[in-house]
């Protein structure tokens, strides 16, 4: 028998299965990004370790009750204090800071606050304390910590834009940590990012909660 | 008259033949841009509190979820805060095997990176969350994030 002339393959259904597999793709997959509030816990005491004792005034206590209500060193306060009432705790600069690996920080001569001598000594001596109870909500501890987070980062924007030079000078903390997520690399980036941390460094701890 | 007198027979059919492209240009996009969903929710799907300082969570293969939230099957469960890992709904002694076996999945050089996402319904209670926590901390997964969304913080307190 003679050979057909090779006739085209019909493609029409393609558009189908292709159809069938966008269809698959789009049911059994997710395109949310996971985003939240990172935090690093602290690590488990040895056994029979003796806290360090710290100066009340170094420790900004925030108690939060059952019912939602947040008290601050001792006062009632609303959730929309917090911010500010952080942030003066964080840049009293009342004394002198801790000293880091030998070498003492001395008096902090980037803040801004009052200087009393009944609030914090340094921004790296600052410890925000956060107690909650058991019964407090989920979304109430997650709003204290956003405003505890949203005070670092106005206080390191401030830093960032009038205390450093050079390449980076004048740009926000938020504009730094941008670059930086396109440029994993950069070792001179990522150095000036830990000279803002260290700045005013993150330091939060959570409480055994009451019950 | 013949040249104009004749007729159009309707109108001719569109090409479809580039249909199969477009399609196949869209299907790429969706299988690069999208990851499995891995876990079926046997907690009502947590309503994640809003947050304004949110980061995001790089690396998806080094992370580890755990949900938290009110069981659907109330009957079965019970009501109260439950906690979700993979498929099941576990206790809070179950999360350290948890992230154990989560571990393993990955080169030991990978598992200080590893990080725990706390996927929680804004209704829970703190108290749960600490339980996780100090579970975490017994096996040094100090790494924890607590999922929100971007939003209005006066939303989490309805």
């Amino acid at each position: 028998m003679a050979r057909r002339e090779n006739s085209e393959i019909n493609a029409g259904s393609m558009a189908d299965i292709a159809f069938l597999l966008l269809i698959f793709f789009l049911v059994t997959t997710t395109m949310d990004v996971d985003s939240g509030i990172s935090r690093k816990l602290s690590e488990k005491p040895p056994e029979n370790y003796e806290p360090p004792v710290i100066k009340q005034k170094n420790i900004l206590e925030i108690n939060i009750n059952r019912n939602d209500e947040l008290l601050v060193e001792d006062e009632r306060m609303e959730i929309a204090d917090l911010k500010q009432t952080t942030i003066d705790f964080l840049d009293n600069g009342g004394g002198i800071g801790k000293t880091v690996e030998g070498v003492p920080t001395g008096a902090c001569d980037y803040c801004n606050g009052e200087k009393s001598d009944k609030s914090s000594d340094h921004p790296n001596k600052a410890i925000i304390s956060v107690q909650s109870d058991r019964g407090t909500s989920y979304g109430m501890y997650i709003t204290v910590q956003n405003e505890l987070l949203a005070a670092y980062t106005e206080l390191r924007n401030r830093y960032a834009k009038t205390q450093l030079k050079g390449q980076y000078a004048g740009m926000s903390y938020d504009d730094l940590i941008l670059l930086s997520g396109n440029d994993k690399e950069n070792k001179a980036l990522k150095a000036v990012i830990n000279k803002v941390k260290d700045a005013y460094p993150q330091i939060i701890s959570d409480a055994e909660p009451t019950k | 008259m013949s040249k104009f007198g004749k007729k159009k027979k309707g109108l001719p059919a569109v090409n479809t033949a580039a249909l199969p492209d477009i399609v196949f240009m869209l299907l790429f996009f969706f299988m690069v841009t999208t990851t499995m969903r891995e876990t079926d929710l046997v907690i009502e799907a947590p309503q994640l509190p809003n947050a304004t300082e949110v980061k995001k969570l790089e690396h998806k293969s080094l992370v580890s979820t755990i949900y938290v939230g009110k069981a659907k099957d109330q009957a079965k469960f019970g009501s109260g805060d439950k906690i979700q890992l993979n498929d099941k709904i576990a206790t809070v002694n179950d999360v350290a095997n948890f992230i154990y076996s989560e571990q393993e999945k990955h080169n030991p050089e990978e598992i200080p990176y590893m990080t725990t996402s706390i996927k929680s319904d804004v209704k829970a209670s703190v108290g749960t969350i600490h339980d996780i926590r100090m579970e975490l901390r017994d096996i040094n997964a100090l790494k924890v994030s607590y999922s929100t969304r971007k939003g209005d913080l006066a939303n989490n307190l309805k």
